[in-house]
């Protein structure tokens, strides 16, 4: 009888607690999941109030998600950058993740045109222009070619966009989690067009996606017949709809905007197709009126992930500083820390794999006992690039080109062991 | 008997011969072959010289109207963007100063561009809604108020390619990355000279959403 009370009264508890975990997720972005407080009931010597009682059964989360408690671990966007949420970016949450893999539901979104819903029995491929055969694909089919699965990052050309003036957002998402790295499944470009042919004359195609903002890009037959690809997959699962499904194009180690989402159509032509994406946007300003244009490659690249501005050293002693490198020319070779803005720097350690184009992590232990420092890392490819200053390429290339900053960021850990985005100069 | 076999010999020989020069061609056999129907709905690029132009026509006279109704409300009255949709018209010579406004006349290369984007994108929600005429129409009148062309002037197939933009010769190619100086694998490791003085703080301007810490 009084075990049976006692039940009751835990499963009323667990139904509150449910109740308010629902009502922190709506005030997901102001609460902290993790930051609840210790309950000394469910430390040594005690018993934990979940040893007690059954847990959920199978199936009662058929589709798992994440631990309630790692609710701040999610996507962000900064509203005042956008007109609309349609046409806009969110950030990766890099500075919460371990490794080189990112959790589909977490990886940035860019839309230009909101998020397309599209039934893959209403998926078609088509393939025209330039080719012996002018051809529709269904996703069936893309499915029956010879199957390839790689891990390559995706950058945002814009990712540090907000920072070439000065340190402007004061966080590592924010500042550097436009990029995400997943395993796709799909068909190379290559294998495709052994069902189309190809005429001589075709040197660039012309990718296009179905959603509202019918994004387009030119993009040159060499990168197409090299190792670009299809997917319809991503880490395993179909792609998420926010990342193109049911199919998407994967363009490695080149800006993310040419990886054209909600795919529909590639069209081959003999010169390029001068869309608004690379000639409005896209291309990088100088200071003296001239733009670059078809600026594709994502430059080596690097950033401390923790300790940054959104994960404070709690703790003196010993810690483990870890981050992220990657580079779209290839491998990183070897990524360099210094915690005293830039004088002196050591060598972290890189660990397995090291895949080329794709992200790489580092990780470097180190001691604090509340001083101040300067925290910066810096990668180098297998090309030998050495991840730049930013004065190095403010001095190319003014302040106003927008894209393609994958300059050095500095934290600098203050007393309390908080961080924060600085500039130094 | 024989006309029979002979019959059925040239019926197989027919059906399989473009059935072996097709395997033999396309690798796989997926997919189908395209219908210049189903192309002609979804090729709808125009390119810098015109290529792709549907047939269609239109000035700027008739696309203020267009315009006021389809453009307007995020655009403005005069192509100077409401809130932080984005500005159509004016910014010449800007692009060198600290504040570079770019619009289709200050900065877009290509009138093209222009027919391309806002038949397959615009109005923002409302994507491949206009009418080929009507597309003309917006463009030529974005063009006249850039100061581009006259009123009057008539856009059409023939001559999208033909327009020259401002800042066609704006554009630099091929991309010089790696454009830094270090390039050799092998930076300075020790007492590097560096400037380390904090020269601002992100805290310090105050734009980043606001969030408790973890």
């Amino acid at each position: 009888m009084k075990k049976n009370k006692q039940k009751k009264l835990k499963i009323n508890r667990r139904e509150l607690l449910a109740g308010s975990a629902s009502l922190g997720a709506i005030a997901l972005s102001s609460k902290v999941g993790y930051s609840k407080e210790t309950n000394q009931n469910n430390l040594p010597p005690n018993v934990p109030e979940w040893t007690g009682e059954l847990g959920e059964g199978v199936d009662a989360n058929p589709y798992g998600t994440p631990s309630e408690f790692e609710n701040n671990v999610i996507r962000r966007n900064v509203e005042w950058l956008t007109a609309s949420t349609e046409s806009s970016v969110n950030f990766t949450p890099i500075q919460d993740l371990e490794g080189i893999v990112t959790p589909n539901g977490l990886c940035f979104e860019r839309h230009h045109g909101g998020v397309s819903i599209i039934n893959p029995k209403d998926y078609r491929l088509m393939i025209n222009g330039l080719v012996d055969r002018e051809m529709i694909f269904t996703l069936d089919d893309l499915k029956r070619f010879p199957q390839t699965n790689k891990f390559y990052f995706l950058e945002c050309a814009a990712n540090g966009g907000m920072e070439w003036k000065g340190s402007q957002l004061n966080g590592c998402q924010y500042t550097f989690g436009m990029v995400h790295n997943v395993q796709y499944t799909g068909v190379k470009l290559s294998d495709l067009i052994l069902e189309t042919g190809l005429k001589p004359k075709a040197q660039w195609v012309l990718a296009e996606g179905s959603d509202s903002s019918g994004m387009t890009r030119s993009i040159p037959i060499e990168k197409i017949l090299d190792d670009c690809m299809i997917a319809w997959a991503m880490n395993g699962e179909a792609l998420r709809s926010e990342q193109g499904y049911p199919a998407r194009l994967v363009v490695p180690g080149w800006e993310g905007n040419m990886w054209i989402k909600w795919l529909r159509r590639l069209e081959f032509g003999d010169m390029p197709y001068m869309t608004r994406e690379e000639t409005s946007k896209y291309t990088d300003l100088l200071p003296d009126g001239k733009a670059r244009m078809f600026t594709w490659v994502m430059d080596a690249k690097s950033v401390v992930t923790s300790p940054s501005p959104e994960k404070s050293i709690l703790y003196r002693g010993i810690h483990q500083l870890r981050g992220l490198a990657w580079s779209g020319r290839g491998k990183i070779k070897r990524v360099d820390v210094s915690l005293d803005g830039g004088k002196n720097w050591q060598t972290a350690k890189l660990h397995d794999p090291v895949m080329s184009k794709s992200l790489a992590r580092f990780t470097l232990p180190f001691e604090w006992n509340g001083q101040e420092l300067l925290v910066q890392s810096r990668a180098i490819d297998e090309t030998n690039y050495v991840q730049p200053t930013i004065h190095e390429l403010q001095k190319l290339r003014g302040v106003n080109s927008i894209y393609h900053n994958n300059s050095i960021a500095t934290w600098k850990v203050n007393k309390d062991g908080t961080l924060d985005n600085v500039r130094l100069g | 008997m024989f006309a029979l076999v002979k019959k059925s010999l040239i019926f197989f020989v027919l059906l399989s011969i473009p059935n072996l020069i097709v395997a033999d061609e396309r690798k796989f056999n997926l997919g189908k072959i395209a219908t210049k129907t189903e192309i002609a709905g979804w090729d709808i690029d125009v390119r810098p010289d015109g290529l792709g132009a549907p047939i269609g026509n239109g000035s700027a006279i008739k696309g203020e109207e267009v315009y006021a109704e389809q453009c307007a409300s995020c655009h403005g009255d005069f192509g100077e963007g409401l809130d932080r949709w984005p500005e159509l018209v004016g910014g010449e010579d800007s692009l060198d100063t600290h504040d570079p406004v770019k619009t289709t006349g200050s900065y877009w290369p290509y009138a093209s561009t222009m027919y391309d984007y806002i038949y397959r994108a615009m109005p923002f929600g409302v994507a491949q809604s206009l009418t080929h005429d009507e597309t003309y129409q917006v463009v030529a009148y974005l063009l006249y108020m850039n100061e581009i062309i006259d009123e009057d002037f008539v856009l059409n197939d023939k001559n999208i390619g033909k327009i020259k933009m401002p800042n066609v010769e704006g554009f630099l190619m091929p991309d010089p990355r790696p454009d830094i100086a270090n390039v050799n694998g092998n930076p300075c490791m020790q007492n590097c000279n560096t400037p380390t003085k904090i020269i601002g703080k992100a805290r310090d301007i105050d734009v980043t959403p606001e969030e408790e810490k973890s």
